[in-house]
């Protein structure tokens, strides 16, 4: 290997290890707020990079119809609650007309908007939001859906949901993309040539703006965390879901919060991804996993070691592809148990008390 | 990891005194035993009867994956641990006899032996890995290496990368050779049957009863002498032996394998069934099996003639199945027919048993429990603060102090929950301080927690058996086969003889037979006495065993104790009720901000000023 493919290699690693730490942000904030190990969470990664490819094919992406369903279900699902609870029908009326909005004109706004805008020549700054706007509504409704029902089972039975989940959006994805490969329009055909030695070393525009987006928006969810009230609220929750509730942060609330992010960053990884990558209906399962490794092997100790965790394993990825691709899933998967071993190594003799159930 | 609220155990309002149940009955043909001979009968008469070759067909694959989910039965349903890698395990069976009968022509009973030794063995490191962790961990870990483990199946050039091996010969039991699906059939169930078996003589052991015990959180197991990280290899090592048995017959039965159900996917589905059965339930587990294998053939077929053959229909339709059927029947559907059936066979105290052999106790006045100098820092905070005092041979000492006093640290610390920063504990001479709980009841030292730990759902007798794990014929931690093989009679009879003398002693044996989650909250605080005297400890640590109490029952706890202490049993109690303690106590040793501010007989203490100022605050 000489010195360009490594730099290459070490780009590629870079480059994904940013969007597995989106990913794993958005693990983590579902699963401290929720206690939901989010499955789907990468289904959001393919819907996003699918819906925006689909909108520069010039077509409506199927995902505003399944948008403009969920929206309907919810809907439904909302007013049947609050018509079966004497205390809530009371407001019914007023109730039904914000849930009406919500879940049945919002989504078909999307869904026109889709119509309209897909056949047009759209500037990219156009296209990205568009797909945002059809894909990010759907996690907080799929939270309502699915798991607001179980609020208080255990995290073994939410897991399975989660299962479930995974299996409807990728069956549906398979439905409403078809079996082929996508590749969406890079952000920027730049590349900038660096001397390296003897040899130039390219750096490709796209890889640039997928870091430095990752970037800034784990900036801006730090600030979001720190400085605003639903991020505080949102670690509230997290540090501690019943203390939460006692000082009014409605766990409802939190839940549909941390999905709506979780599904913002989902559908942006997927958007960033996107050119790079050629993408299926089935490959966001696997990005999504290594982003949930990533998240353990960094997630261990402070944000830094977290950041560091991507990193490598967006780094042994590239590596492995390059050195030995058989392998390249293998390794990345295998790569957990070191970090375990480290973990049980380190963890000492005394048992920790366990969640009740 | 996971968020930790100092909530109350969930049992009781307080609860009217119950009557004593009625002594379960057990005779060979019980209605459970009719159960299980029911079944045994009609999976018996099945290929026999003009059965058609398609059910035949699906009741094998029914056992075979009731194998992988009595697995997760335990594993997850007792034990609380989730794995997503049974599929693997089931590969690494498959594989195995595979490759050894294709190959080198031997015998699929060897390939069976090697490939439970494969699995054995990998069970066994990946379970030293992954089995401390808790939280999200563990399932994300066995996700990772069970996917690890199918992509090698793929990639190895002997194990035929993705198309697999075929050709595997047909199995030969006694002479008989399993070449149809029909043929194979009993085998498979058997299989199912001594497997259900198996786990229902594990969980009614010594081992067994620590394996239920991990559900609670592992702080009470370990207090009684329960190493949990080991117990949840051992689960995690069954578990994947039965994925692996599993493995082998579908191999003979295909006469073919190839990586696909090794999968994730299949993981899941194996984890599924368990759930939607029932999990925790042996027979949730086939049912379960059942309920989702036929719900697959059947969705495969209707489906297409719906919605067209494109797509992947089923995938989604099976997806939203899972999630409403987990919303509306969360705990399985065992939980619905149960009622029908009789409850499980429990453990029955014999009326005679050998004595368990007792410890040396110390002579009267002996220096049993010397707390010196004992220092526990939380960075910056000193919660207790060079602490010592003494307990002699049948004394019962109070450690009192206002709310925040260090009281329940300093029992922690000599209780081996939490490691002291600096001083010691010497129990007899023996320094226990910083060793883990365990190692500390295996001494001597018997314990009761501040929240009652016990397993509502098992009864009285049985939680009080727990106290005696140490106990036992076999090692401490081991017996697990012999349990499951049923050699184990004469321990049990001796450890809940002995559970049922400690419940007798404390004046709860009729209750024996009780779920102890029925009992009242006195009831359940004397239960844990009873539990910590089967350790045969000759100090007992009570960590406020009158919170809670109403006022007759905490006269008979004093009494209890003072019979104890006539017995020379040596007593440390953490209290907040000044009452209690004035009346039972020899001596006091009273703490405030961490520090011991005054020690002596009550009456001395309720004059002391400073003791005074701690508790009514100061007098200006």
């Amino acid at each position: 290997m000489d010195l360009s493919i490594f730099a290459i290699l070490v780009q590629d690693g870079v480059t994904s290890g940013a969007i597995y730490a989106l990913l794993a942000l958005a693990f983590v904030l579902v699963f401290s707020v929720t206690r939901v190990i989010f499955l789907a969470q990468g289904e959001f990664v393919a819907y996003g990079a699918l819906s925006l490819a689909a909108i520069q094919n010039h077509q409506a992406p199927l995902t505003a119809s399944m948008l403009v369903a969920l929206g309907v279900l919810t809907f439904l699902v909302e007013m049947g609650r609050t018509l079966l609870q004497p205390e809530l029908r009371l407001h019914a009326g007023r109730t039904g007309a914000v849930y009406a909005v919500k879940y049945l004109l919002f989504p078909l706004a999307v869904f026109a908007a889709a119509r309209l805008l897909a056949p047009l020549d759209l500037p990219q700054l156009v296209q990205v939001p568009l797909a945002l706007l059809i894909v990010v509504p759907m996690g907080p409704m799929i939270y309502r859906l699915a798991y607001e029902p179980l609020v208080e089972a255990s995290t073994l039975v939410l897991l399975i949901v989660s299962v479930g989940v995974h299996f409807t959006m990728v069956g549906l994805g398979l439905v409403m993309f078809g079996p082929e490969g996508w590749a969406t329009t890079a952000f920027s055909d730049a590349r900038l040539e660096v001397p390296l030695g003897a040899e130039q070393l390219v750096i490709s525009g796209q890889s640039l703006w997928v870091v430095a987006i990752a970037a800034l928006l784990i900036a801006a969810l730090y600030v979001y965390f720190t400085h605003t009230l639903p991020g505080k609220a949102l670690r509230a929750t997290a540090v501690n879901r019943l203390g939460a509730q006692l000082v009014g942060i409605g766990a409802t609330l939190a839940g549909r919060l941390a999905f709506t992010l979780a599904a913002a960053l989902g559908a942006l990884s997927g958007i960033l991804v996107g050119p790079i990558t050629t993408l299926n209906y089935a490959s966001g399962f696997h990005i999504g996993l290594r982003g949930f490794i990533s998240a353990i092997v960094g997630g261990l100790a402070s944000f830094p070691v977290a950041a560091l965790g991507t990193l490598l394993v967006g780094m042994l990825e590239s590596f492995t592809a390059f050195w030995a691709s058989e392998y390249k899933e293998v390794l990345v998967f295998t790569l957990i148990l070191p970090v375990l071993l480290w973990r049980s190594l380190v963890g000492g003799g005394h048992v920790e008390e366990e969640e009740e159930e | 990891m996971t968020t930790r609220y100092n909530l109350p155990p969930r049992f009781p309002k307080p609860a009217p005194i119950k009557e004593p149940g009625p002594l379960p009955k057990r005779s060979l043909l019980s209605r459970e035993n009719l159960l299980l001979l029911l079944f045994i009968v009609a999976v018996a008469l099945m290929p026999v009867l003009p059965t058609p070759e398609l059910w035949i067909t699906q009741l094998n694959y029914i056992g075979l994956a009731s194998l992988v989910a009595l697995g997760l039965v335990l594993l997850t349903g007792v034990g609380n641990l989730t794995s997503f890698g049974q599929a693997a395990f089931v590969g690494l069976g498959a594989y195995s006899t595979a490759y050894l009968s294709t190959r080198y022509g031997l015998s699929p009973w060897i390939g069976l032996l090697v490939g439970l030794l494969i699995t054995a063995i990998c069970a066994y490191l990946i379970g030293l890995l992954t089995m401390r962790m808790s939280g999200f961990y563990l399932p994300v870990a066995t996700i990772a290496w069970g996917l690890s483990l199918y992509h090698l199946f793929g990639i190895q050039e002997f194990l035929g990368k993705n198309d697999g091996i075929g050709d595997i010969p047909s199995l030969n039991f006694f002479g008989a050779t399993l070449n149809s699906g029909r043929e194979i059939y009993y085998l498979i169930w058997l299989a199912v049957i001594l497997a259900i078996f198996a786990i229902r003589n594990l969980l009614n052991s010594r081992p067994g009863r620590a394996i239920r015990a991990l559900r609670g959180g592992g702080v009470m197991a370990e207090a009684m002498g329960v190493n949990t990280g080991w117990m949840k290899v051992v689960i995690f090592v069954f578990a994947a032996i039965l994925a692996s048995i599993s493995g082998f017959l579908y191999a003979h039965l295909q006469h073919m394998v190839n990586p696909t159900p090794f999968d994730l996917t299949y993981s899941i589905k194996y984890l599924f069934m368990a759930v939607i059965g029932g999990i925790g339930q042996v027979w949730g587990a086939v049912i379960g099996a059942g309920v989702l294998t036929a719900l697959e053939e059947g969705l495969k077929r209707i489906l297409p003639e719906l919605l067209g053959s494109q797509g992947n229909y089923e995938i989604i339709v099976f997806g939203l199945m899972l999630v409403l059927l987990l919303q509306y029947a969360r705990f399985g559907i065992w939980s619905f027919i149960r009622k029908w059936f009789p409850p499980p066979p429990t453990a029955l105290a014999p009326a005679h048993a050998d004595e368990l052999p007792k410890r040396e106790k110390p002579a009267a006045g002996e220096l049993v429990l010397d707390v010196r100098a004992v220092r526990k820092q939380f960075g910056g905070l000193v919660a207790v603060n060079d602490v010592s005092f003494q307990v002699n041979a049948g004394e019962i000492i109070g450690l009192i102090g206002p709310n925040g006093a260090g009281k329940s640290t300093t029992f922690n610390l000599i209780t081996g929950v939490l490691d002291a920063s600096a001083g010691e504990v010497l129990y007899r001479g023996e320094r226990i301080s910083n060793l883990p709980s365990r190692a500390i009841v295996r001494r001597g030292v018997g314990r009761t927690f501040q929240h009652v730990q016990l397993l509502p759902r098992m009864t009285v007798l049985e939680n009080v058996a727990l106290g005696a794990h140490l106990r036992g014929d076999f090692a401490p931690q081991g017996g697990v086969l012999a349990s499951i093989l049923r050699l184990n009679r004469a321990e049990e009879e001796k450890l809940l003889f002995e559970a049922s003398q400690q419940l007798e002693r404390v004046g709860l044996g009729e209750y024996r037979y009780l779920e102890a989650g029925n009992l009242a909250l006195g009831q359940q605080r004397i239960l844990e006495i009873a539990r910590a005297l089967c350790c045969d400890p000759a100090l007992l640590l009570l960590d406020e065993p009158a919170a809670g109490l109403r006022y007759q029952e905490k006269q008979a706890l004093a009494a209890l104790l003072n019979k104890l202490k006539g017995e020379g049993m040596s007593i440390l109690l953490v209290e907040h009720d000044m009452d209690f303690v004035m009346n039972l106590t020899d001596r006091l040793v009273v703490m405030e901000f961490g520090t011991k501010i005054a020690e002596g007989v009550p009456h001395e203490v309720q004059q002391n000023p400073a003791v005074l100022e701690a508790y009514l605050g100061g007098v200006e």
